[in-house]
């Protein structure tokens, strides 16, 4: 039972910490999980990005369900998800309440555009940790480029980017593998 | 019926929107205007205030207009917010639930890895673009079609950079609470 307390209260400061999305909650995430708590080794968060990228949904519902399951089975992931979602429920309820006071409020309004203009900061750390695991090579740096210009541009949904990608490694992996079996 | 009708809508937001946050709002707009849940300017307007506060886009959305689409007492319209995130929650976390209860055999095949390996690099250049997006429309607004330069965000984000980048050990709310102070005084003056 205090491990699942644990869990959930670990989310819920994730969940009421991250301005900016999820690829800011992408550095709070490793941050608390790999580095401070050690529920995850660095492979293994790298492992979970990519599954959240190739699935529906955000990263911080696909992260919490992930690293809550593998720390604590079922009931790890189901805290871990309520953890994360809570934070936001609530704030948008009152809100929602005070919508016209929360635009009118001066501070507030200042405070939240410094956060969104520092908040980027934090993606870039994530990328220049994660970026290290990657090697370096002709069809690596191919497939970053692909991502990085479909997704910045919106040309079109990722997900054919991802499904292409996948097709392409697939039978890439193949065919290496096998000329390698018979040379 | 009504509570029913939100949730199976947001159930499917969650279910078909890959990529997270931003990728979700044209699928969002869609239904939510459709439907009449919100107005478009209500749209616009809660877009900037998810930006604003904590928590993952899907989740404020569907909170916020959980709220405003069902008629009745607070506490009715405080049901239709929870429903609404619900709906959206579940997918994810029934996919993601499955495939990490499977993924020690599943991802130790040799096709796994091969599709892996081919994704990973992609997954850099997903976070390099969001990098770059975010961090340009703070400065520049919206830079695709008409540029607004903010120097105030500029400063603010070459302060925190050079902050997260020689200060290893700062945790990433420290660095969120020093933009907050510096946004509080820059946009004061």
């Amino acid at each position: 039972m205090k491990k699942y307390g644990e869990i959930f209260i670990t989310f819920f400061k994730i969940g009421l910490f991250t301005f900016g999305g999820g690829y800011v909650m992408i550095n709070i995430m490793s941050h608390t999980i790999v580095n401070k708590k050690g529920w995850l080794s660095e492979d293994e968060m790298f492992e979970l990005l990519v599954i959240s990228e190739s699935t529906p949904g955000p990263f911080a519902i696909n992260g919490a369900t992930y690293i809550g399951y593998k720390h604590a089975k079922f009931w790890g992931s189901f805290f871990a998800t309520l953890g994360v979602v809570l934070p936001s429920f609530i704030i948008i309820l009152l809100i929602s309440f005070f919508l016209q006071a929360f635009k009118d409020n001066i501070f507030i309004q200042n405070g939240l555009k410094g956060i969104s203009a520092g908040v980027s900061v934090l993606i870039l750390l994530a990328l220049m940790k994660i970026g290290k695991k990657a090697p370096i090579n002709v069809i690596n740096v191919l497939l970053f480029l692909i991502a990085l210009v479909v997704s910045f541009f919106n040309f079109f949904s990722i997900i054919y980017v991802l499904i292409g990608g996948a097709i392409f490694g697939l039978v890439y992996g193949l065919i290496r593998s096998r000329r390698d079996g018979t040379t | 019926m009504e509570l029913l009708k939100l949730f199976w809508l947001f159930f499917k937001i969650g279910l078909f929107t890959f990529g997270g946050g931003y990728a979700m709002i044209p699928l969002i707009q869609q239904e939510l205007l459709s439907n009449e849940y919100l107005s478009h300017s209500q749209l616009i307007e809660f877009i900037g205030i998810s930006e604003a506060t904590p928590g993952p886009f899907a989740i404020n959305i569907a909170t916020f207009s959980g709220f405003h689409a069902i008629q009745g007492d607070v506490w009715f319209r405080i049901l239709g917010s929870a429903v609404a995130t619900l709906g959206v929650v579940l997918p994810s976390f029934i996919i993601i639930l499955l495939i990490a209860m499977f993924s020690e055999k599943l991802l130790k095949t040799k096709q796994a890895t091969y599709i892996f390996s081919a994704i990973q690099p992609m997954v850099v250049g997903f976070i390099m673009a969001a990098f770059l997006s975010v961090t340009l429309t703070s400065i520049l607004g919206n830079y695709f079609t008409e540029i607004s330069f903010d120097y105030k965000a500029l400063i603010i984000f070459l302060v925190v950079l050079v902050i997260g980048l020689f200060i290893k050990k700062i945790p990433p709310i420290g660095l969120i609470f020093i933009s907050m102070v510096l946004g509080l005084i820059l946009y004061a003056i």
